[in-house]
C-alpha cells in the first residue's frame, strides 16, 4: 500500500520564469534607487571648481558646510514643520478614514473618488493656485467680504500658515488612502461593544479604536512625514524665507548655484535624518507588542 | 426567533441603542429609551462575533466596563475574576483573546455584558459560531447562567430548537413582523398562521372546509379541530395543520377520523420511525414508533388536538 503523498504527483518544475519575475524588483531597485543614492553620496565627497562643474577628489567640505549651524538650523525648520503638518494631517485623516469606513461601501465611493482626485494634482498645481486663492487681490478673502464675513481683502501668503495649509492639503489624500485598509478591516462591532459598556463614541474611540490601528497611524505618519519633508515647491511658494525648508536650499544650491557636491551631501543629510525620524515615528506606535499566543498553557 | 433578514438582529439593535427606529418607541419599564444614546441605556450584549478587544486581556475585556466607570483597578479585577469564575472559567484571566477557543471567547463576551450589572441582557446569535455539540452543551449552562444572575435577557436565534431550549417566551418574526408571541409550547403546538406553523417544527398541510365551528372536512373526512384556537367562519377554506408526532397509524379503520392511504416510505431516525404515506395527492410524514412497511394499506388517524386550522 502506498501512502497518499507517494502517490501525489511530484512538484511540477516551472523553470526559471518565477526566478526572473522575482529578481526584477530588486534589479529595478538597485538599477534606479541604489546607484543613483550611491552616486549622490559620492558627489559630496568631490570638489566643486569653477564654472559650475566638480571634478573627482575625495574632500570633506561640502558635508561639513552640510552640518554647519545655518543648514542645520534649515534642517530643524523642515522637520519641525513636516511633524506639525504631519501632526493636522493625521488629526484630521484618522476620524476621517474612521467614520468614512463606518458608511455603506456604496457611499464610501464617491469620497474615495474625490481623495484620489484631489491626489492627482501635483505640489506646483497646488502651490501655485493656493498662492493666487490666499492672495489679497483675487484670494478667497475676496469672497468673504463679498459675503460680509470680512472687512477687507487679506492676503494670507506667503506665511507659516498657508505653508502648513498647502503641506496638510497634499498628504491628507495620501493619508486617507494609506489608513483605509486597515479601518476597513476593523471590526465595527467593536466601538458598538464598547459603546454597550457605557462607553461615550469619542471613549470608544480612543480606548478600543486608537490602540487597534496604532500601527498603521504610525506607518501613515511616517509616510506623510517624508512626503513633505521632501516637497520644496510649496515652501518656496507659499512661504518666507523663515520657512524655506532644506529642500528649497538644496534646489537653490543644485540649480541656481551649480554647486552640486552641496547639494548633494545636503540631500545626504536630510535623507538620513528622514529616515531616522520615520523610524522614530514606527517605533513610537509599535508601542506594546502583543505576546505570543501559547496554546494550552493556563497561566 | 426567526428566518435570516427577517429583522430580528435589527430589533435587537434598536434595543441596545445601536440602531435608531425611523418609528415607534422603546420602553424599558416606564423609561423611554427611545433617544437614549447607547452609552446611557445599561444593557450588556454579546455580540455574534463576540466583539471581544483582542488588544486587551480577558480580565481587561470584562473589566472594560467598570474601568470606563472609574471603578478601581483592584476592584474592578475582583470582579472580572467573580465574572469568569461565574461562567465557568477561573483561569484564564491574563490570557490573549487570541489565545481562547471559541468556546471560551463566548464565556467571556458573557462575562463582560454581565459585569454592569445590565437591566437587559441581550445575545445576538451567541451559538452560532459553535460546534453542533458544544452548542447543546452551552444552550444548558447559558440557561443555568441567566437564572442565576436574575437578569432579563433576549437571545435572537434563527435555531428553533434553540429557542425552544432555552426561552419562557418566544418571538416568532417573520416578512419584517412579529408573527406570534407565547411560550414555546404554545408557540410549537397552536401555532397561529401558516408562517409559524411552517417555521416551527414540521408540520403536515392539508387543504380543508370549516363545517362546524370546531370541525373542518378534509378529504372527504369530518374531523375535530383544536377548540382553544379561533377557527376561521363555517364555509372558509383553510389549511389544517398536524404535527407528524400528532398522527397516528392504524392497520384498521379506527373509530375515529382517520385517511385512507398508502405506505411511500419509511425511515428509522432512531428516536422515532417516520412514515410517509401518500394520502390521495397528498403526502403525509407520520412520526411513531412504526412496524409498517413500504406498500401497507394504511390508517391515518386525525385527532382533534393535533389539528390546528389556519386561514388558507
Amino acid at each position: 500500500m502506498t501512502s497518499p503523498a507517494a502517490d501525489a504527483p511530484a512538484p511540477r518544475g516551472d523553470g526559471p520564469w518565477p526566478h526572473v519575475l522575482l529578481a526584477w524588483p530588486t534589479v529595478a531597485l538597485t538599477v534606479l534607487f541604489l546607484v543613483p543614492l550611491a552616486i549622490i553620496a559620492a558627489l559630496g565627497f568631490f570638489r566643486r571648481i569653477q564654472a559650475g562643474f566638480f571634478e573627482v577628489a575625495f574632500v570633506t567640505e561640502n558635508y561639513a558646510r552640510a552640518l554647519d549651524a545655518f543648514h542645520l538650523e534649515r534642517l530643524g525648520v523642515s522637520v519641525a514643520l513636516a511633524l506639525a503638518a504631519t501632526l493636522v494631517t493625521l488629526l484630521l485623516a484618522v476620524p476621517f478614514t474612521f467614520l468614512l469606513t463606518r458608511r455603506p461601501r456604496a457611499r464610501q465611493v464617491p469620497y474615495l473618488v474625490l481623495v484620489l482626485a484631489s491626489l492627482s494634482l501635483s505640489e506646483v498645481i497646488v502651490s501655485f493656485a493656493w498662492s493666487l486663492l490666499l492672495s489679497r487681490t483675487s484670494g478667497v478673502s475676496n469672497l468673504l467680504v463679498a459675503v460680509g464675513l470680512m472687512d477687507r481683502a487679506a492676503s494670507w501668503s506667503p506665511g507659516l500658515a498657508a505653508v502648513l495649509f498647502a503641506y496638510v492639503f497634499i498628504a491628507l489624500p495620501l493619508a486617507v488612502l494609506s489608513l483605509y485598509p486597515t479601518f476597513s478591516r476593523l471590526d465595527q462591532e467593536l466601538p458598538e461593544a464598547a459603546g454597550t459598556m457605557g462607553a461615550t463614541p469619542l471613549v470608544g474611540f480612543v480606548t478600543v479604536v486608537l490602540p487597534l490601528v496604532r500601527r498603521a497611524v504610525a506607518a501613515t505618519g511616517a509616510l506623510v512625514f517624508i512626503f513633505v519633508l521632501g516637497a520644496y515647491v510649496i515652501p518656496q511658494t507659499l512661504g518666507r524665507p523663515a520657512q524655506w525648508t532644506l529642500p528649497v536650499h538644496i534646489t537653490d544650491q543644485a540649480i541656481m548655484k551649480n554647486h552640486l557636491p552641496l547639494a548633494a551631501s545636503l540631500a545626504i543629510v536630510l535623507l538620513v535624518v528622514s529616515s531616522l525620524v520615520a523610524v522614530a515615528i514606527v517605533a513610537l506606535g509599535a508601542g506594546r507588542r502583543p505576546r505570543l499566543a501559547l496554546p494550552g498553557r493556563a497561566r | 426567533m426567526g428566518p435570516s433578514g427577517c429583522g430580528k438582529t435589527t430589533l435587537l439593535r434598536v434595543i441596545a441603542g445601536l440602531e435608531t427606529p425611523t418609528t415607534g418607541h422603546l420602553l424599558l419599564g416606564d423609561r423611554d429609551l427611545t433617544r437614549v444614546p447607547v452609552h446611557q441605556r445599561d444593557v450588556g450584549m454579546v455580540f455574534q462575533s463576540y466583539a471581544l478587544f483582542p488588544h486587551l486581556t480577558v480580565a481587561e475585556n470584562v473589566a472594560y466596563g467598570l474601568r470606563i466607570r472609574g471603578v478601581k483597578r483592584r476592584e474592578r479585577h475582583a470582579r472580572a475574576q467573580r465574572l469568569l469564575e461565574l461562567v465557568q472559567l477561573p483561569d484564564v484571566a491574563d490570557r490573549r483573546i487570541a489565545e481562547l477557543s471559541g468556546g471560551m471567547r463566548q464565556r467571556v463576551a458573557m462575562a463582560r455584558a454581565l459585569a454592569l450589572d445590565p437591566a437587559l441582557f441581550l445575545l445576538d446569535e451567541p451559538l452560532s459560531a459553535l460546534d453542533a455539540k458544544l452548542r447543546e452543551g452551552m444552550q444548558v449552562e447559558l440557561r443555568r447562567l441567566q437564572r442565576r444572575v436574575g437578569i432579563t435577557t433576549i437571545i435572537v436565534t434563527h435555531d428553533q430548537e434553540e429557542a425552544m431550549a432555552m426561552a419562557d417566551l418566544v418571538v416568532v418574526m417573520g416578512e419584517n413582523r412579529v408573527q406570534q408571541v407565547g411560550p414555546p409550547l404554545e408557540i410549537y403546538r397552536r401555532p397561529v398562521n401558516r408562517f409559524v406553523a411552517h417555521f416551527v417544527g414540521r408540520n403536515n398541510f392539508l387543504p380543508a372546509r370549516v363545517v362546524a365551528p370546531d370541525a373542518v372536512e378534509v378529504a372527504g373526512v369530518r374531523a375535530g379541530v383544536a377548540r382553544d384556537l379561533p377557527v376561521p367562519p363555517v364555509g372558509s377554506d383553510v389549511t389544517v395543520a398536524a404535527r407528524p408526532e400528532a398522527l397516528r397509524l392504524r392497520a384498521q379503520a379506527p373509530g375515529g377520523p382517520a385517511l385512507r392511504g398508502t405506505v411511500s416510505m419509511v425511515r428509522d431516525l432512531g428516536r422515532a420511525v417516520e412514515t410517509r404515506v401518500r394520502v390521495a395527492d397528498e403526502e403525509l410524514v407520520v412520526s411513531g414508533r412504526g412496524g409498517f412497511a413500504e406498500g401497507d394499506e394504511v390508517w391515518v388517524e386525525l385527532p382533534e388536538a393535533g389539528l390546528v386550522a389556519l386561514a388558507a
